[in-house]
């Protein structure tokens, strides 16, 4: 019994540095970005007087409303263009490849580095003169620059793809690891035809991780900052760089903090939703 | 059956292959070009040179802000690492209350939005008297970091056997003396792993730098400020890679330690 409650205490007691750290730099500042969005900008200083203006504002904004709608449209795309493009080489890893250290290890090794270079990157292959155009033209297969290719929702869905890899790999790879294989060998005995064992024993096995995969992907996605302002051009821009511009060329933080707050909510709602769709999916897939 | 299985294993080798190419362009673009004797970034090439690695040095702003990335990855790997030195002993050791409730929590930062996380420490830290600063980005870093530092942790205590820390106890070490003398040097290589990773990861972040620096830039919002100009672009190629060469080498060397934290931990 003694020793029970000191091993209680002892756990609490290690574990509340960075629980309390954690737990308070998420909910102190979700409390007063709350207050805030009850407040108004007057100029240099903030009325603190309670009012609903920055909703009612932001609810109404079209702009606000493309931008947001936008956001999560791209966000939703990219979820899909990644794991969509991330299942087969999480597949190819988990059940062909021989050397699965290795290729985890290339995989995850681009992901280390620094994320704005990365999309800087995508910039200069994407460009008007850029890497992708002047090769075409040296090959011969173009005569005149691809304009479409940079500064749009496209270039941002491509650049967010990449950047997410591998977000997408290891979970379907971790779900396709811990298939129990001889269902597969079970399913040939039983005369299944290769396409029929993947879709009725691999995918609902693997249904998990690429639910997974696409929540990991989907929500940090949709207030990604650095990639719509860099390759999204005015086509490509996403709520993030409005939420940036509020707090600060435009200096209204209530403003600002009422779009932090409805995005929250958004993507909240949206992975909710989605999660119980994947739910009903999941009992009809088998 | 098997004709079919032949016919799709090349085929999705071929797939991967043309993967990491597309996992490995955009990385692979800075270092090539940064030799590139030509200011803009388009084939072909025209020559090979040195000259924007040399033209580096002279940039005192970049300097400032190399010091200053520095300081803020030290200091929030630090942090972070303490916190989830003690945090992940607790989880791999002990059971108590709401234990699963807040390994959760802990692992929160990976997966919130940045520009909210952005957003919402600047606001906190306006508010409690603390303008924006690298020690703001310290905290703000610390942070995010977390819960890498709080996993990398745990593998190594999850490696780690109890029963030598029992022995070291029962042959009249305190508690204290046990912890420093006995497991600290067996989790050593797991907590430098956990500090080199914090910090490659605080040293190329950007969005939440962007919002806590005021007049002191760490190196990605230097950059930032950097790629507007066409004409600084071979400069900024030239700074890009040596910045992926430098991420490189500390997470090889990180995954060189944790490797060993996971060998000593089982006494083999």
């Amino acid at each position: 019994m003694f020793r029970l409650r000191s091993e209680t205490s002892r756990g609490m007691a290690l574990s509340a540095p960075a629980t309390l750290y954690v737990g308070f730099l998420v909910a102190a500042p979700l409390g007063i970005l709350v207050a805030y969005s009850f407040w108004t900008q007057n100029y240099v200083s903030i009325d603190r007087t309670p009012t609903l203006s920055n909703y009612g504002f932001a609810l109404n904004d079209p702009l606000v409303r493309h931008l947001l709608l936008k956001s999560i449209w791209i966000a939703g795309l990219c979820t899909i263009a990644t794991v969509v493009l991330a299942y087969p080489i999480a597949y190819f890893i988990a059940m062909r490849a021989r050397r699965k250290t290795l290729w985890l290890l290339l995989i995850t090794i681009p992901f280390w580095t620094s994320y704005l270079l990365r999309v800087f990157s995508w910039k200069l292959i994407l460009g008007f003169k850029g890497l992708m155009n002047s090769a075409l033209i040296s090959l011969g297969a173009i005569d005149q620059p691809l304009a479409f290719l940079l500064y749009n929702e496209f270039a941002v869905v491509l650049t967010l793809a990449h950047a997410w890899a591998p977000f997408a790999i290891l979970p379907i790879y971790v779900s396709l690891q811990k298939m129990d294989r001889s269902l597969l060998e079970a399913a040939t005995d039983l005369g299944c035809t290769g396409f029929q064992r993947f879709r009725r024993i691999t995918l609902p096995l693997t249904f998990p991780g690429v639910i997974a995969a696409c929540l990991i992907i989907f929500i940090p996605t949709v207030g990604d900052y650095v990639t719509p302002a860099l390759v999204g051009g005015s086509e490509g821009k996403m709520i993030s760089n409005l939420i940036q511009v509020q707090f600060g060329a435009a200096n209204n933080w209530p403003l600002g903090a009422t779009l932090s707050l409805i995005a929250m909510a958004s993507v909240g709602l949206v992975a909710t939703g989605f999660l119980f769709l994947a739910n009903l999916a999941r009992g009809t897939i088998r | 059956m098997k004709v079919a299985l032949k016919r799709i294993a090349p085929s999705l080798s071929t797939y991967a292959a043309v993967y990491l190419v597309f996992l490995y362009l955009p990385v692979l673009l800075l270092p090539l070009f940064s030799f590139n004797d030509g200011t803009i970034v388009a084939f072909p090439l025209s020559g090979f040179t040195f000259k924007w690695y040399l033209a580096l040095s002279g940039e005192e702003a970049l300097l400032r802000a190399l010091l200053n990335s520095l300081f803020v990855g030290i200091a929030s790997a630090t942090l972070a690492t303490s916190l989830g030195l003690l945090a992940a002993r607790a989880f791999a050791r002990y059971r108590f209350p709401l234990r699963h409730a807040s390994e959760g929590l802990v692992m929160l930062p990976l997966v919130v939005p940045g520009i909210i996380v952005a957003s919402s420490m600047l606001v906190l830290f306006l508010f409690i008297g603390l303008k924006p600063s690298l020690a703001a980005i310290i905290l703000g870093h610390a942070f995010l970091t977390v819960p890498f530092a709080v996993s990398i942790m745990k593998s190594a205590f999850d490696e780690f056997d109890p029963s030598i820390e029992e022995a070291a106890l029962d042959l009249g070490e305190s508690v204290a003396g046990t912890f420093r003398r006995v497991t600290l040097p067996v989790v050593a290589p797991g907590i430098l792993s956990s500090m080199l990773v914090c910090f490659t990861v605080s040293f190329d972040e950007f969005v939440l730098a962007f919002f806590l620096s005021g007049n002191e830039p760490t190196l990605p919002v230097y950059i930032w400020s950097q790629i507007r100009f066409p004409a600084k672009l071979p400069n900024t190629l030239a700074l890009g890679s040596c910045l992926l060469a430098f991420s490189i080498l500390l997470l090889v060397l990180a995954e060189i330690f944790r490797r060993r934290s996971t060998k000593r931990g089982t006494g083999k």
